[in-house]
């Protein structure tokens, strides 16, 4: 009875997600009358727009990942190691960007970096790519540190650092060299986690007028039939791939650790 | 050399390896969020007013807040409900070992699967021309509208639209939470006669209840703050308050800046309020998981 009632629930609650993943998947698949076709799907490829704000959305993808490492990671292990009565600040700084919700955020850009303000951010192409750029960084803050912390939370950053410094290192030496490669599974956690927050993210990058990714598949979605359910299904693939190699390289390295 | 970098080392303060970040943080994330509230009590030409809020009183932003709050509560309530179904089957409903980690995986990709694609992915399915909207009439001579008064681009669609992804938030919370329920304590409640049922209204609801309405609390914030899925859905016509505050931004439609600020802060307000409720309760449901 018990086991009964439990694959109802289970099955019925996949519903929810088996029914849309059928459906736009079918959907993509059906732009020529009567057989299955790839049409949808050539003919977003084939769009010389989409190709053009997909590369944008990824560069910005990975500039935030560059920026995020280098301004989380450093942090993180300070933290840890010399300002451990700093961490509930900290934590309660990296979770604001899910109380506060982005639209609420880049509307305090527009007013505080506009043409007329002290730093006139959003008056250059390259400033407002600059501005959003630091706006996904702060989408992407909860995730990327909180994976690197879990990293740190499990090498012994202090005796690291002293070994490291006995023998001379200074501290980007200590960072670089040290620190990074043995957190660096935890940081491609974030990084992933990153890329997949980023890669269609709307709200910002709409309100700040960028040509990404996000905006373009709004303007498919409002003029086409079969693309939006193509590249559904291709933005699906790509969350999917991103938490695949989260999973990935977590396994990878708990096989290496092993066999220390 | 040594006793150079040493001294260094000393005169070097320790809070600025804290600094960038907190540069970061308090001009990308904490500056912002205050010049919005400033701007809400702010006066035209400069000075405090509270005409700002007492403006977000007209019908129109009144309907907004009120469809987003009834969008977001209904989304979470059920969210949380079949989330909490499909976590119980498979912690302790006896549902196969291998299931488990697959679904974790899953509902880690799907937690994060929100948006504009999530928005086609719905269209494509129960939309007016979606997979399941045209078997229903091929096969049953259902119209799915007309049988049930059921449109996608409505509140009613938003709300089961969102449910793919506050499911599986659900799911990837509630999980440890009913791992943390001990075998022991059931099987004392069994050894002094209680039932299956009794157990769980007195023993293990009350446990998890502070988990649970945090986690609602949290599932309402991430449906309120949504603006591409519904924007994707509905267009900018459909009237909640993410997408009022959207239009606001883009064109002032509002017809008064102040008044576009004092809508953004009540919006951090309502988060907030949700936020603050799930870290309260979740300190509380972390009591029993030790």
């Amino acid at each position: 009875m018990m086991r009964f009632m439990s694959w109802t629930a289970f099955l019925l609650g996949s519903l929810i997600f088996i029914l849309p993943l059928l459906g736009m998947t079918e959907f993509s698949l059906s732009m020529r009358r009567g057989v299955y076709s790839l049409d949808a799907y050539m003919s977003v490829l084939s769009d010389p727009v989409f190709r053009a704000t997909f590369s944008y959305s990824v560069m910005m993808a990975l500039f935030t990942i560059v920026f995020g490492v280098l301004l989380v990671v450093p942090t993180a292990y300070w933290v840890r190691l010399k300002m451990p009565e700093l961490r509930p600040v900290i934590e309660f700084i990296t979770l604001l960007p899910l109380v506060i919700p982005a639209i609420v955020i880049v509307f305090g850009y527009i007013r505080l970096y506009n043409t007329s303000s002290w730093l006139p951010l959003t008056g250059s192409t390259m400033g407002t790519n600059i501005l959003l750029m630091f706006g996904y960084s702060a989408l992407a803050l909860p995730y990327m540190y909180r994976a690197v912390d879990t990293g740190l939370r499990t090498i012994d950053i202090a005796t690291l650092t002293e070994a490291a410094q006995s023998m001379g290192a200074g501290w980007v030496q200590i960072f670089a060299r040290v620190i990074l490669p043995n957190v660096l599974v935890a940081v491609l956690s974030g990084a992933f986690l990153t890329f997949a927050v980023v890669i269609g993210e709307f709200t910002m990058a709409a309100l700040l007028n960028r040509p990404a990714f996000g905006p373009y598949l709004q303007l498919v979605g409002a003029n086409k039939a079969y693309e939006p359910a193509a590249l559904a299904v291709i933005a699906f693939a790509i969350t999917w791939a991103c938490m695949g190699l989260i999973q990935l390289v977590t396994r990878l390295s708990k096989h290496t650790r092993a066999q220390r | 050399m040594a006793d150079l970098s040493s001294v260094r080392r000393m005169l070097t303060p320790r809070w600025l390896g804290v600094a960038p970040f907190f540069l970061f943080a308090l001009m990308f994330l904490i500056l912002p969020a205050l010049s919005i509230v400033f701007g809400a009590f702010r006066a035209p030409g400069g000075g405090f007013t509270l005409d700002n809020v007492a403006g977000l009183n007209t019908p129109t932003i009144r309907g907004a807040y009120w469809v987003s709050i009834r969008l977001s509560f209904w989304s979470a309530l059920l969210g949380c409900a079949i989330g909490f179904a499909m976590a119980a089957a498979i912690v302790l409903g006896g549902l196969p070992r291998g299931i488990r980690s697959p679904m974790l995986t899953f509902s880690g990709v799907a937690s994060n699967f929100a948006g504009l694609p999530l928005a086609f992915a719905f269209i494509a399915t129960i939309g007016p021309a979606g997979l399941i909207t045209v078997w229903l009439r091929t096969e049953f001579g259902i119209n799915l509208r007309a049988a049930t008064g059921f449109n996608l681009f409505s509140t009613t669609g938003l709300i089961i639209t969102y449910l793919f992804f506050q499911v599986p938030l659900m799911i990837l919370i509630i999980t440890p939470a009913l791992d943390g329920l001990k075998r022991e304590w059931r099987e004392a409640a069994s050894m002094l006669g209680a039932t299956g049922w009794q157990y769980w209204r007195m023993v293990a609801l009350p446990i998890l209840l502070p988990s649970l309405l945090g986690t609602f609390a949290l599932l309402f914030a991430n449906s309120f703050g949504a603006v591409a899925t519904a924007f994707a859905l509905a267009g900018p016509q459909l009237n909640i308050a993410p997408i009022l505050l959207f239009s606001q931004i883009r064109g002032d439609v509002l017809g008064n800046p102040g008044l576009g600020y004092a809508l953004a802060f009540g919006m951090i307000v309502i988060t907030g309020g949700a936020n603050a409720a799930y870290l309260i309760l979740r300190a509380r449901a972390e009591r029993w998981q030790k």
